[in-house]
């Protein structure tokens, strides 16, 4: 039979790609990576001066109190920034829900500051886990996170540049603000009065 | 719309079609069996893969013995894969304790990663343990993407050959190519992206407590190596459910820039090689040049879209509209996502790094034109090519029945049995994609699934199909996919796409092989030059643009202008 005179190539081939590719492959990159990239390998964490780690360097979290720089609204999860349900909330531009969703963002952010607002404050990202805002939703924040440390503008946007990422090569990419990068460089700066 | 936009759109483009000619001229060596520099590594594995499978490499194939060996090796992964996805809540590196799935999403998934298309009806960070990922999932991006360059290489040969009857060996062809091309460049790019902060750990979760004192768990797990041939093997299927919007997958510009040019260059690759083998390399030029302009056009086209205001920003107070951000992350904004868009919509890998369900109608709406174009712009790896060749058959005897003279392609007269598994090619993707969706239209259990009713609802259910049967595997993300119907019929789909496509090419391929290679003369029409690339625009585009522009003008076009009065 023609078919079954493959039966014996098919069968092993795929043990043999499943050790191969599937076992040698992923395991020799682990090994390897833990060893010459332990940051980038395990997730690049980043941690307090007690070791606890307080977040990665390239995951979102939400952040509340007017002292900190606040991130995109989030689609991941019930409460946004679920890094174990990544999602992008999946509205169409026409979908009322986006309108309704987006409305109410905007009267809060309004009453905030009376600078236009960028459109990335408004939107959900893809992951549901973008780990910065633009550097012209960051700069509408300054005022806001200066009055409730107690800080100069000036240093709160010294502090938002050092975080902010330009294009590679300078035309590829966008620029962006890591919001964790700022909200660490803001606690070890001004702590906050009350923390919790 | 900025100028760094456009530089960057034009700059991942041209890179990404120069490197298809090193790489081709490399996968030509590989597919004639001819010295390479990874011999003395690869060789041996090599030789014990034929010995432990009792294959002889040198023992040519006809096309119904290739077209078998392709059909048996898709079968057993498909059974592989199957089991290991129902099983996986008792085996090994399963830290988070995920159960197995269900019959009809372990029946859509393995079907999914065998073909190369990669939908996902599932999450992955909250459904796959580390070793269904790897020993699973990672096994197929190399498996299906090793099939598809093996049925190219096989048909370079059928226009190579006079009056031949083999095709070459399917085992050696998968082998092959596994071990001297998607490997090492894997291996080595893997380390790249990992530089760049892409995880690589057996760990599954790390928990965080966050500045303000709340409690956030990030997901981990061996990340890198299945990124990376998840893109260079066109597959898109993500370790995430965001897919390549996900930082872990895509932490920043330089890593999209490769993921971008990884999906899309080896495709190009392959046209080049086929032009090697099949001693054809300016007609094969013609070929990039048609993939070329098709997915350039698109991603201007959807920049422009994405730039556009949306009724939703220009209304709330004090926004500004543009561009349309809803989806897309900042690191990336409208251009990196404009251009990623068309190049995995074109190539059929369907990884994403934004929400295609967010864009703008038109925007969106190309990247499913691109899909119905048949993935061949530069499609998927090896199927693209095939598809290329497919339509440049229909071009030459298009061409043919305007002058009254049987066509001929490469050298190759193109008689009623060609064009006929040309045709039969062509047809199964509309007719399974506009079949299912004209069900899926009016069926309550299917439209249960649905998040948007009207044109967009619509253009949910048109993305679904065209992305299973064209292998594509993104999505519409709203449509809620994890159902019996949608499973199972995602599913038919994508095999339908897959098999029912490659098998009608082995036998227009065993039908070339056997014709005697004719020399050009005067009355043959000139396959390589501007007059052609225009006449295979011609097809492409009135193939995919007729049969599907009904359903396009009620779901993207529509929308469109809907868009446009409320944005006033």
């Amino acid at each position: 039979m023609n078919m079954l005179q493959h039966l014996r190539p098919a069968l092993v081939m795929m043990v043999l790609f499943t050790v191969v590719t599937g076992v040698v492959y992923p395991l020799v990159v682990t090994g390897v990576a833990q060893v010459a990239l332990p940051y980038q390998a395990n997730g690049s964490l980043l941690k307090d001066a007690h070791g606890q780690v307080v977040g990665s360097a390239l995951i979102g979290q939400n952040f509340a109190g007017p002292g900190y720089l606040h991130p995109r609204p989030s689609a991941a999860g019930t409460n946004g920034y679920d890094a174990t349900n990544s999602s992008g909330s999946n509205l169409g531009p026409m979908d009322k829900k986006l309108a309704d969703r987006i409305n109410g963002d905007a009267k809060t952010l309004n009453a905030e500051s009376s600078a236009p607002i960028p459109a990335d404050a408004v939107t959900t990202s893809g992951s549901g886990l973008d780990p910065d805002v633009t550097p012209a939703n960051a700069a509408r924040q300054i005022p806001r996170i200066a009055k409730a440390r107690g800080m100069a503008n000036d240093a709160v946007m010294a502090i938002i540049g050092r975080a902010t990422e330009q294009p590679a090569l300078g035309f590829i990419g966008q620029p962006h603000v890591n919001v964790l990068l700022v909200n660490r460089a803001l606690d070890a700066v001004r702590p906050l009065p009350h923390r919790s | 719309m900025t100028w760094q936009g456009w530089a960057e759109i034009a700059f991942t483009l041209s890179v990404t079609i120069a490197l298809g000619w090193p790489l081709g001229l490399y996968m030509a060596r590989v597919w004639t069996g001819q010295k390479t520099w990874l011999d003395p590594v690869a060789h041996p594995i090599e030789r014990g893969f034929y010995a432990l499978c009792g294959v002889k490499p040198d023992e040519g194939q006809g096309w119904l013995g290739y077209a078998s060996a392709f059909l048996m090796f898709s079968g057993a992964g498909f059974l592989l894969l199957y089991l290991i996805l129902r099983v996986q809540g008792v085996l090994p590196l399963n830290p988070l304790h995920f159960a197995g799935m269900s019959p009809h999403l372990a029946f859509n998934t393995a079907i999914s990663f065998v073909t190369n298309t990669n939908w996902q009806s599932y999450a992955g960070e909250s459904t796959l343990s580390n070793l269904s990922q790897m020993a699973g999932l990672t096994v197929q991006n190399f498996a299906s993407a090793a099939a598809g360059i093996a049925v190219a290489a096989a048909l370079a040969r059928a226009f190579a050959a006079n009056r031949g009857e083999k095709l070459g060996n399917f085992w050696a062809d998968l082998t092959r190519v596994t071990l001297y091309i998607l490997l090492p460049i894997s291996l080595v790019l893997a380390f790249v992206l990992l530089a760049q902060g892409i995880p690589q750990t057996l760990a599954a979760s790390v928990d965080a407590k966050t500045l303000e004192g709340a409690k956030q768990t990030l997901v981990v797990g061996p990340v890198a190596s299945q990124e990376i041939i998840k893109q260079l093997g066109t597959n898109g299927g993500g370790f995430f459910n965001a897919n390549s919007a996900h930082p872990f997958e895509n932490p920043n510009a330089w890593s999209n820039l490769i993921e971008e040019i990884v999906m899309n260059a080896l495709a190009f690759g392959v046209f080049i090689a086929f032009g090697v083998v099949a001693f054809a390399r300016k007609e094969a030029r013609a070929l990039v040049a048609a993939a070329a302009i098709i997915v350039s056009s698109a991603a201007a086209l959807i920049y422009v879209n994405e730039t556009l205001p949306t009724p939703a920003l220009v209304h709330a107070q004090h926004v500004v509209a543009t561009p349309n951000m809803e989806g897309k992350e900042v690191r990336f904004g409208a251009p990196s996502s404009s251009v990623w868009t068309a190049m995995t919509t074109g190539a059929s890998d369907g990884g994403v790094n934004a929400m295609h369900e967010s864009y703008t109608p038109l925007g969106g709406g190309i990247a499913l034109f691109l899909i119905k174009l048949g993935e061949m712009t530069p499609g998927g790896v090896g199927s693209g090519l095939y598809g290329m060749v497919v339509m440049a058959i229909i071009a030459v005897f298009v061409a043919g029945l305007m002058v009254g003279r049987t066509p001929e392609y490469l050298g190759k007269k193109v008689e009623a049995r060609e064009v006929k598994f040309a045709v039969l090619a062509t047809l199964i993707l509309p007719t399974a994609l506009l079949g299912f969706a004209a069900i899926a239209a009016v069926l309550p259990e299917a439209l249960k699934g649905l998040s948007a009713n009207g044109p967009h609802g619509l253009t949910e259910i048109l993305y679904a199909y065209g992305s299973a049967v064209g292998n594509n595997g993104s999505a519409f993300a709203g449509l809620t996919a994890n159902a019996p119907w949608w499973d199972t019929t995602l599913g038919i789909a994508m095999g339908l796409g897959r098999f029912a496509y490659a098998i009608p090419v082995l036998a227009m391929a065993g039908s070339i092989a056997a014709k005697p290679k004719l020399a050009p003369t005067a009355g043959t029409l000139p396959t390589n030059g501007l007059q052609f690339v225009l006449l295979l625009l011609g097809v492409i585009l009135i193939l995919g643009g007729l049969q599907y522009f009904p359903p396009l003008a009620l779901g993207p076009i529509v929308e469109h202008f809907q868009m446009l009065s409320a944005n006033r």
